[in-house]
């Protein structure tokens, strides 16, 4: 292996690539060999670092230097200056990673990084996932290794439940049971599952794992295989992640060749292969006998259990299916000891969970936190709060089968448990800040729109019912709104909570449930003021011109597509009520910011 | 049946190899019209009837399947395939406003494909690139932190083509 003096690690995933992170790799690459310092420094492609919101991020080792929101024209002087010259160049390096004194801080001083502990995501932004060897050199493979020469299934399976792990898609059902209970179904053939199905809007954790580390799911599923008893798995991915299909793939590839996929792994007489198969855009793939379903090749409809995929899975056969991010999790554990996954966390919920922060907040990214951090803690601390100096209304976690939180339970350590009593759940980890411009009713909406949407058809409280909620909602948002209609939602609510057929239907609900639990008067304002004090439902707003401001240039009377506004000169303009249609280009038109909407 | 004419002869050949890869193999449906849908840009009556006879699987089975998934196609799309992301991370930074632009601009529906054949506007799932919301995709090009009157722009470097 060649030696280095000095690393540029480049981030590949998804939001960085999106804004041109393939573009500065090149650029990177053409410097570098025009100083002739090609033997000296190398470039490396990485998984998320995390901080999306400061992307493309570049980050130049031995230093430590975090460059942030970086553009290709700004490599030449990376290059020169501090590859060639060893100047850091302190105008592009992210602004909170500089001390007072000028200095460059540790990356795990950064307040970005500071409360994290990564344990699913510890290879992701620091190995280049291409490379099998990176992930070797980092320990890959050492656990299989272990298990394969050194222990037996009931060991491995003893390990996994002592250590704590409960599943990270969703519903925290523990990791080591579910092992269990497939290595002890009977059956000629089994097989290992991982869905990587990761629909939840505002969730990439999974994505990122897949993209920044796929040798870790495909360890920890080999795992799987021996403790079951399976020499087959699949994974099942969302055909949108290009960029993970593209990295498993050259994964398994390299596996095989090294001969940690196919026959005889490691030298043992355990052999297990892997298989890739690609959703193609259905969220009720993501329920553990839908997506069986389609891989099987069917309509991704889900079927009543038990039977459990333990016992009745994929073609039939007893089947253990986890999610990514419990994967990534088994390998440190068989390194590590179930006692170290045990010392971390709450009393119910051990280990760590990656969250993705999206919304209303300032550092948009991936974050991984002990179980039982604080929401506080992750929005202000980790997330650097809110932009704008806006007001935190509520964060949403567990995507369309969550909740709203409200301000009042900020400080709630956040475990399963703990989300489950204060009406949200966990999920898989998406958590998206709302600030006072959010309208709870229409994030409501939002939600039931994709469950009415995503929902199969196949059992009526879901297809019909969730349909009927989102009616009512509509004729809120709209002004329609009549006492009674906050009461028949919560009905409907409850009965399809009970009534579905699965995990969708149960918990499509929840989005309405929790925003009126928290947020009753806002549904009461919209019901009984056709009020919405967000300005976010367009049937409840009226424009308006302020008359000290107006200077009459009648700007605002030539944008109205319907004429709806009058006026002469050196008089206030006037908007007619009647008329308007609420389209709003009077107010982007007005030059004295005259114009506002209430 | 029309089926295999010479125009297309060569894609049903391509199609025939991806078969033959899968034949013997469980669960082969989804693997085919993936590629399928990749090679004639939609899964025509034709194409299902086609895989059907291959498969052995009846085409009822195989519409069911097409029909299902969001990313399955009967008729096809644009040149340009406009996704404006509607994940929760976007809609709250006002990707709904990007998305009337859009229509707006274009003059379609959501849903719809120009009558050019140029552009389909689709309103689509969280694309997982939250950091840089709001976001568009048109075909592979990502266009993030939008506003809605940057959608006069980029809309017409691609109408120039």
């Amino acid at each position: 292996m060649e030696l280095y003096r000095s690393h540029v690690l480049v981030c590949g995933g998804t939001g960085c690539h999106s804004s041109g992170s393939a573009d500065i790799i090149g650029r990177f690459n053409s410097e570098i060999k025009a100083h002739g310092i090609e033997k000296e420094v190398q470039v490396v492609q990485t998984g998320c670092f995390g901080l999306c919101e400061v992307g493309p991020i570049v980050i130049v080792y031995p230093e430590g230097a975090f460059y942030s929101r970086i553009k290709a024209d700004d490599v030449p002087e990376i290059v020169s200056e501090h590859l060639v010259k060893g100047r850091v160049v302190k105008h592009l390096l992210y602004s909170h990673s500089i001390e007072e004194d000028e200095s460059i801080k540790a990356l795990d001083e950064v307040p970005f990084y500071q409360k994290q502990k990564r344990i699913a995501l510890r290879n992701c932004g620091v190995i280049d996932p291409e490379n099998i060897d990176e992930y070797i050199a980092f320990d890959g493979y050492k656990a299989l290794g272990k298990v394969l020469t050194e222990m037996t299934p009931e060991e491995v399976i003893e390990t996994i439940k002592v250590s704590g792990l409960r599943g990270r898609g969703g519903a925290g059902f523990p990791t080591g049971l579910k092992w269990e209970f497939t290595y002890k179904a009977k059956g000629d053939k089994k097989y290992v599952a991982c869905n990587a199905d990761e629909g939840d809007p505002g969730a990439f954790m999974d994505r990122s794992i897949l993209e920044g580390d796929p040798h870790a799911v495909i360890e920890a599923m080999t795992i799987a295989g021996y403790t079951v008893g399976a020499d087959q798995g699949y994974i099942y991915v969302r055909a949108e992640y290009p960029i993970a299909v593209k990295r498993l793939t050259i994964a398994i590839a390299q596996a095989r060749q090294y001969g940690l996929l196919g026959k005889n792994i490691l030298g043992t007489d355990f052999s297990f292969d892997l298989e890739l198969r690609l959703g193609a855009g259905a969220f009720v793939c993501g329920e553990e006998t839908a997506l069986m379903a389609s891989v099987e090749g069917g309509r991704g409809e889900p079927r009543p259990r038990p039977p459990f995929p333990a016992v009745k899975g994929l073609f039939g056969k007893p089947t253990l299916l986890n999610n990514v991010e419990t994967y990534a999790n088994i390998p440190q554990i068989i390194l590590n000891g179930p006692e170290w996954l045990q010392s971390i966390g709450t009393e119910k919920s051990k280990g760590t969970k990656v969250f993705a922060l999206g919304g209303k907040i300032n550092n948009t990214g991936l974050v991984e936190v002990p179980m039982g951090t604080t929401l506080r803690e992750i929005i202000y601390e980790v997330g650097g709060g809110i932009p704008g100096g806006k007001k935190f209304k509520a964060a949403q976690t567990g995507g369309p089968s969550g909740g709203c939180i409200p301000t009042e339970h900020l400080d709630t350590p956040i475990d399963y448990d703990s989300l489950t009593a204060i009406g949200s759940m966990m999920g898989s980890g998406g958590l998206v800040v709302m600030d006072e411009d959010n309208c709870m009713v229409d994030i409501a909406r939002f939600f039931l729109e994709f469950t009415v949407e995503e929902s199969c058809g196949k059992c009526p409280p879901c297809r019909i019912g969730t349909k009927r909620m989102l009616d009512l909602l509509n004729k809120i948002a709209e002004g329609k709104g009549e006492e009674g209609d906050i009461e028949k939602l919560e009905e409907l609510g409850q009965g399809i909570k009970i009534a579905s057929l699965c995990g969708l239907g149960q918990s499509a609900p929840n989005p309405v449930l929790s925003t009126i639990r928290y947020f009753r008067d806002e549904y009461e304002e919209h019901i009984r003021d056709k009020k919405c004090r967000a300005g976010v439902c367009q049937a409840l707003l009226q424009y308006f011109i302020l008359e000290d401001k107006c200077r009459s240039c009648g700007l605002c009377a030539k944008a109205c597509p319907v004429n709806s506004i009058s006026g002469e000169r050196k008089q206030p303009y006037v908007i007619n009520q009647e008329t308007c249609i609420k389209c709003g280009a009077c107010m982007e038109r007005c030059p004295f910011d005259a114009i506002i909407k209430r | 049946m029309s089926e295999v004419t010479l125009e297309n002869k060569e894609k049903f050949e391509e199609l025939q190899k991806e078969i033959d890869q899968w034949k013997g193999k469980e669960g082969p449906l989804m693997p085919v019209l993936h590629k399928a849908q990749e090679i004639f840009g939609c899964l025509s009556l034709d194409v299902q009837k086609y895989i059907s006879k291959e498969l052995d699987i009846p085409v009822s089975d195989i519409y069911g399947v097409a029909t299902f998934y969001s990313q399955f196609t009967l008729k096809p799309k644009g040149k340009y395939k406009i996704g404006v992301c509607m994940g929760t991370a976007c809609y709250v930074k006002g990707s709904q406003a990007i998305l009337n632009e859009l229509a707006k601009e274009l003059d379609m529906k959501v849903g719809d494909t120009t009558d050019d054949g140029l552009f389909t506007l689709e309103a689509t799932r969280c694309l997982g690139a939250c950091g840089l919301a709001p976001i568009i995709m048109i075909n592979d090009d990502v266009y993030g932190r939008l506003k809605p009157e940057d959608i006069k722009e980029i809309v017409a470097k691609y109408k120039e083509g």
